[in-house]
């Protein structure tokens, strides 16, 4: 949340494109600047579909998502996900307003990871605000399919922190 | 001045500070809770966060979700507008631990005003009328039978924490004045927190006029005149006007003047409205202070062509007030009606839903400070105001039908608003004659 004018501008101008030709994913790498956008739950009701990720440069015109073919072979970090898949998994949402940790210190192991099972109880982050740590659980039983959230960035009421595929 | 504020509040309020922020380069954070999340004016801000549900007790009255979404932010400053937080004088010594400004006064002086006792004495010691009343707060019932005794009925039974109208009742007689003593408190308690009460003489068929002042950190104060609020209806107001119509020059300098004195006593800062009530002799006395902004700032605004919300960003950045009481002047009449989603017909019950059709009044001496559109849907959540339409003509009568012509364009449908019976109201003769109380609402409508 606290970012300069110019980033945001540039970020809603990648939500806008995001929307615009239906992509899930994007990321954007110059330098040492990074930016990765993920967006749940495609538009489509009916059948399988993929979108395969694609890395765009600002300087080069977006190409357009293909809507309905199941295989994709672009860049390494491509990421399939068919609606089926996306229609059964939970986000566990931020209750409050803060920073995100996703670790108890800055030099402890991630509480968790895409992978793991967690259980009701089970601590998936930290949203610290106003020097108070919240310890976050996870109230649902399953495997973590996503983190959604990166280490030290604020949150909002609502926002989806995890991904995950219930039990 | 600010580089980066947060707007603690909602709707029209929330539109009316961003404005002020975009016109003096200051960007804004502007929090709101779930229900709000279609809000127009939130695409107007430059970063948005949401701090909770619907519940205002889990977003805008919660301090440590507004002041996460401070840190977060990284603002310099919050603006609380006007209910909610607006005079909580926690908050602002919350804000002010954190290093964070709070627009408005310091809390020491929000409590000293806010506190309507420890006000009402001081405005004895700064020479100003007060309504007769208790000296202090009333202990228990026989306290207050026994300062009834000596005031003399009838009375007006208030909450020394009270505003908006809440925790008040009028009695007259013992038998009232015992009811009232246990269900006034518990309505205060409740509203605010605090159920202790005093008693004041009331004063029959009063008119309700209000000096707005703004007051630098530097000692410097100025009024901007005075707002005539009489036309309430169950001590909520609904049209508010400037110049109040009756007032003749002299009072009007010495109502300003002890308005000033009061402030100045207090050593407040920031916006602040004293109201007085005016008897049938034009003789006025002190009730309270606002510690706050208040939603008829418009009204003075038009008629002293003086940006208020930018004063009070300018006073919190620390800045002197460089205008001098002699260049302030008003012109002209304004008149304020307030536009509820209430149904007049069913005693102004509330009538939250989804505005299907919108088309606001425009033309000259036109202002309508609101949030709404067309798909808006106005919430069951918070207060049911959908907009405020303001005028500002040259003579009281040309505002009266610029008024009556606003209204009659307003098209808010399909849900039930409160314009025709502000309509009632403007078109009424006692009202074009200036010839009204503060019972007028309940007597003729």
């Amino acid at each position: 949340m606290a970012q300069k004018d110019s980033d945001l501008k540039k970020i809603k101008e990648l939500i806008k494109i995001m929307n615009e030709n239906d992509l899930l994913e994007v990321e954007i790498q110059h330098g040492d600047d990074k930016v990765s956008l993920k967006r749940f739950e495609p538009q489509r009701a009916e059948g399988p579909s993929v979108t395969p990720l694609q890395v765009i440069n600002p300087n080069v015109p977006v190409q357009p998502a293909a809507s309905d073919n199941s295989k994709s072979s672009s860049a390494s970090d491509e990421v399939k996900k068919t609606a089926a898949e996306q229609e059964d998994l939970v986000e566990i949402k931020s209750p409050l307003v803060g920073t995100f940790y996703n670790q108890p210190s800055p030099d402890s192991d991630s509480y968790v990871e895409v992978g793991t099972h967690v259980e009701t109880q089970r601590v998936v982050c930290i949203v610290e605000a106003m020097k108070v740590m919240n310890e976050i659980q996870a109230e649902i039983s399953g495997t973590i399919v996503a983190v959604l959230a990166e280490n030290g960035q604020a949150v909002e009421y609502g926002q989806p922190l995890f991904r995950v595929k219930p039990d | 001045m600010f580089s980066r504020i947060l707007i603690a509040n909602r709707g029209e309020i929330a539109l009316r500070i961003i404005r002020a922020c975009r016109e003096l380069d200051i960007e804004t954070v502007v929090i709101y809770s779930e229900a709000d999340k279609d809000a127009s004016y939130l695409r107007l801000a430059d970063e948005t966060v949401c701090i909770g549900p619907a519940s205002p007790s889990a977003s805008y009255l919660d301090i440590s979700r507004i002041l996460s979404a401070a840190e977060i932010g990284d603002v310099e400053a919050i603006h609380p507008g006007y209910g909610f937080l607006a005079e909580n004088i926690n908050f602002a010594k919350i804000c002010r631990d954190c290093g964070i400004k709070f627009i408005g006064p310091s809390p020491e002086a929000m409590q000293l005003l806010g506190d309507k006792v420890q006000a009402r004495k001081l405005a004895k010691k700064a020479d100003v009328p007060i309504v007769p009343g208790s000296e202090d707060i009333i202990e228990d019932i026989d306290d207050a039978v026994k300062v009834a005794e000596e005031i003399g009925y009838p009375l007006m039974m208030k909450a020394v924490s009270g505003g908006g109208g809440r925790g008040m009742r009028i009695v007259h007689n013992e038998e009232n004045l015992r009811s009232a003593f246990k269900s006034a408190g518990a309505e205060a308690k409740a509203a605010f927190g605090d159920g202790t009460m005093y008693l004041e003489k009331f004063i029959i068929k009063p008119r309700h006029v209000e000096v707005q002042i703004m007051a630098d950190e530097k000692g410097n104060a100025l009024h901007f005149y005075e707002r005539d609020c009489t036309i309430q209806r169950r001590h909520q107001k609904m049209v508010e006007e400037s110049p109040c119509p009756v007032l003749d020059e002299r009072t009007r300098e010495k109502l300003c003047e002890a308005a000033l004195r009061i402030i100045k006593k207090a050593k407040y800062s920031n916006a602040a409205t004293v109201e007085f009530l005016l008897d049938k002799d034009n003789k006025f006395y002190f009730i309270e202070v606002n510690t706050r902004i208040q939603v008829e700032h418009p009204v003075t605004e038009m008629v002293t062509g003086r940006d208020l919300i930018k004063l009070q960003l300018e006073v919190a950045s620390g800045k002197e007030l460089e205008i001098e009481q002699r260049d302030i002047k008003h012109t002209g009449v304004a008149i304020e009606c307030r536009i509820n989603a209430e149904d007049p017909e069913n005693n102004f019950a509330p009538c939250p839903g989804r505005i299907e059709r919108y088309i606001p009044p425009g033309g000259p001496g036109v202002r309508v400070d609101s949030c709404a559109y067309q798909g808006w849907n106005v919430s069951s959540n918070y207060d049911s105001m959908i907009a405020k339409v303001i005028v500002h003509q040259r003579t009281r009568t040309e505002a009266i039908a610029t008024m009556k012509r606003a209204l009659s364009e307003f098209v808010i449908e399909p849900i039930k608003t409160s314009i025709p019976a502000c309509q009632e109201i403007i078109s009424h003769n006692l009202f074009a004659k200036g010839k009204i109380d503060t019972d007028f609402v309940e007597r003729h409508l």
